[in-house]
């Protein structure tokens, strides 16, 4: 499948998985509910793992936040596009818990939200449509000034009146 | 007023053509009503009744004569001529249509303005004191924090689709003419013990179905942490405001639903780990103050109280005492517009009006109006000198009723005229008010008395902070109206207590008249309306206006 990640169009060879068998190698992803009872086989295996998470799942970042380190993804689903916790939650990811890796979006999000998901952590999107992949990329150069501060950086305030 | 550099423009420019895109996309099916609704809202339009209404920001109620200039020029073009001022201190277009909505947007950014989310679930308007940086008892002048937390606002990544409307209001003086405790966050400059500057914090007031008055979260917040803190409220929000029920959405709801104590818990823990990480700089802050063109005042302008005119001229004197108030410069005066005359709907102006008061604004104030959340207009910064000329030209334009503050000056909705929410008309309510108080003498007599309708819950018109509030209900298709009396928005913010069932729609002006019979025959020499209700409760008024039922 192809999605977008930082920017570009890439194949992608990660696979979400709910209860299926885990399969001996590749990348897969499994829902947060799964980590928490099959961590230590799923970190047993040989291949890249990745964790799911909902927006009900905010309790539970505290407790993902000390296995951020090994994981390689995660994967926010947004159930609504008019639901914005998951723009509070990648900000969250990044900022307070220094997750490096991958931040994927996946589920109902609009191309015009893509601007602010970048802003606030996500670098990877599984959309679907209705713009083409390449046509989506505009959604990032929307917007050339930023007045606040976000993970991209001081915002154009900050800098005013100020050398930076 | 603030001036745009060109990165605020480009903001704009952008924003302008972002929306063309939207709307281009929702023409060609490639975005659902559904999905374009969020956008089209956070660009202001709505879908009324007859119409789309379009409602255009003015940041804490600053415009400048070109935009007035454009503004008319948009009501001619794309509408019917006429526009009205909301209580947030913004313009609305009545009838636009969603095709024209994307030039109107690019009309807008070519004289520095916009409609950035001035509806929908996310941050709105910046509203302020009318009289800021004119009024004497200022603190200091909060118009450069107004402008910092508009940029802050402006587009925020996080924040843009939040549970419900959100809604800050910044104060800079001791009384407060903004409503601050009415507002999701309301901003008030003050000084503590050792004489810095900073803002008390006030959370969870609003007005809708729920009209709660605010609660003070922090006492004391130095300026460096404005933005850490109010980005600490809006997570703390974003993350646990009710998504369930739209009723129940505000920031207002969870703060109760929380407590106060844990509600401030949570918000102090998320601003600990963020506070150092983008401080508002003094050197920041200066260069907001700079951007402001201050007024070129005349030290030496002459000292004019126009006592032979006002002695000679009741109309003129009833002027000069009701529609024009103290300024902090000798020689200077600030001047209300009244934008409430007889047989005009409340805060209604028309595009030739729009056109007049542009012109008189560069003629007599620097160049700059300014909205009120009473739905009136100021002209700030007028030579006293230029009084009487001015009210002239005023009376001319039908501005100059000389009713601020009065009973008259009512704040009002559209109500079922033109809005889809409304549950019953507000506007021609309050011309039957109107025609029954329309001797002067009487109203001055009345003193100061705020009567606020809105034809819905959803509360537009602050009927539940109105010393007199109505509100239009529906019953079994038919309108009518619940009234509540001692409600107030100002330093003392309380909510008014309901005085018994709703009334017949042609009942209301009577239950008005015994509601005013009733206080004059119980004030106590110069009692105000307020105070009088304060003193002898809802019960007297209630047995007058029930009585002949």
């Amino acid at each position: 499948m192809r999605i977008i990640k930082d920017r570009e169009i890439i194949e992608d060879a990660w696979v979400h998985l709910c209860d299926e068998a885990l399969p001996a190698d590749g990348k897969v992803t499994v829902p947060l509910n799964r980590w928490l009872v099959e961590r230590d086989e799923l970190l047993c295996r040989d291949g890249e793992i990745g964790v799911r998470l909902n927006c009900e799942a905010l309790d539970e970042l505290d407790g993902l936040s000390a296995d951020l380190g090994k994981i390689q993804l995660v994967v926010l689903e947004i159930p609504k596009f008019t639901d914005g916790r998951v723009f509070s939650m990648a900000r969250l990811l990044r900022d307070r818990y220094g997750f490096r890796e991958e931040i994927r979006v996946l589920g109902d999000f609009l191309y015009d939200q893509m601007f602010y998901l970048e802003r606030v952590g996500v670098n990877a999107f599984e959309y679907h449509g209705p713009e083409s992949l390449e046509d989506a990329l505009h959604a990032f150069i929307t917007f050339s000034v930023n007045y606040q501060q976000a993970i991209d950086g001081p915002g154009l305030i900050q800098r005013r009146g100020r050398e930076i | 007023m603030y001036s745009y550099d060109e990165q605020d423009q480009t903001v704009v420019d952008e924003r302008a053509a972002q929306y063309r895109d939207q709307t281009r996309r929702y023409f060609a099916g490639k975005l659902t009503e559904e999905q374009f609704l969020p956008l089209r809202l956070q660009n202001g339009l709505y879908i009324q009744r007859h119409a789309p209404m379009l409602r255009i920001a003015v940041p804490y109620g600053h415009l400048s004569a070109k935009q007035l200039r454009m503004i008319a020029h948009i009501a001619r073009t794309y509408d019917k001529g006429y526009v009205h001022f909301t209580t947030r201190q913004n313009i609305q277009l009545n009838w636009p249509t969603v095709e024209d909505s994307p030039a109107i947007l690019e009309d807008l950014a070519s004289v520095q303005m916009h409609c950035i989310q001035t509806s929908g679930n996310c941050i709105r308007n910046t509203t302020s004191d009318p009289l800021a940086g004119v009024c004497k008892d200022e603190i200091e002048d909060p118009r450069p924090y107004c402008e910092i937390i508009r940029q802050w606002s402006t587009l925020h990544p996080e924040f843009a689709f939040l549970p419900r409307k959100f809604k800050i209001a910044v104060t800079g003086a001791p009384v407060d003419r903004a409503a601050v405790r009415v507002h999701d966050i309301g901003l008030r400059l003050v000084k503590n013990d050792r004489n810095d500057i900073g803002f008390e914090v006030i959370v969870g007031g609003g007005l809708g179905r729920t009209p709660i008055i605010g609660q003070v979260i922090r006492d004391f917040l130095p300026k460096r942490y404005l933005l850490s803190y109010l980005d600490a409220i809006l997570r703390v929000y974003n993350l646990k405001g009710r998504r369930d029920n739209k009723f129940k959405a505000r920031i207002k709801i969870l703060l109760k639903e929380m407590g106060l104590d844990s509600f401030r818990d949570a918000v102090e823990a998320e601003w600990q780990q963020i506070r150092d990480d983008f401080p508002l700089e003094e050197e920041t802050i200066q260069w907001y103050r700079s951007r402001f063109i201050q007024p070129d005042y005349d030290p030496d302008a002459p000292i004019e109280h126009w006592a032979e005119h006002r002695q000679q001229d009741p109309a003129f004197a009833a002027w000069y005492a009701h529609n024009t108030v103290e300024h902090k410069m000798p020689g200077y005066r600030v001047v209300f517009l009244s934008l409430k005359p007889p047989g005009v709907a409340p805060g209604d102006m028309t595009s030739d009006q729009l056109d007049s008061v542009a012109e008189l604004s560069e003629h007599y104030s620097f160049g700059v109006t300014r909205t009120t959340h009473t739905q009136n207009l100021v002209f700030a910064d007028v030579r006293q000198l230029d009084l009487y000329d001015l009210w002239l030209a005023l009376s001319e334009l039908n501005l100059a009723t000389a009713n601020v503050g009065k009973l008259t000056d009512m704040i009002c909705c559209p109500g079922l005229d033109y809005c889809a929410l409304a549950n019953a008309s507000s506007i021609s309510v309050a011309d039957d008010i109107y025609a029954r108080f329309d001797n002067f003498d009487y109203l001055y007599d009345l003193g100061d008395i705020r009567v606020n309708l809105s034809g819905c819950m959803n509360g537009c018109g602050h009927h539940s902070v109105g010393h007199i509030g109505i509100l239009g209900v529906d019953k079994k298709g038919e309108e009518w109206y619940q009234v509540t009396i001692g409600g107030s928005s100002g330093d003392d913010a309380t909510l008014g207590d309901r005085l018994g069932p709703a009334v017949a729609k042609d009942k209301v002006a009577d239950t008005i008249e015994a509601i005013i019979e009733t206080y004059v025959d119980q004030r106590k020499e110069d009692e105000s309306f307020l105070a009088t209700v304060r003193r002898i409760g809802v019960q007297p008024f209630k047995e007058r206006v029930y009585a002949n039922h």
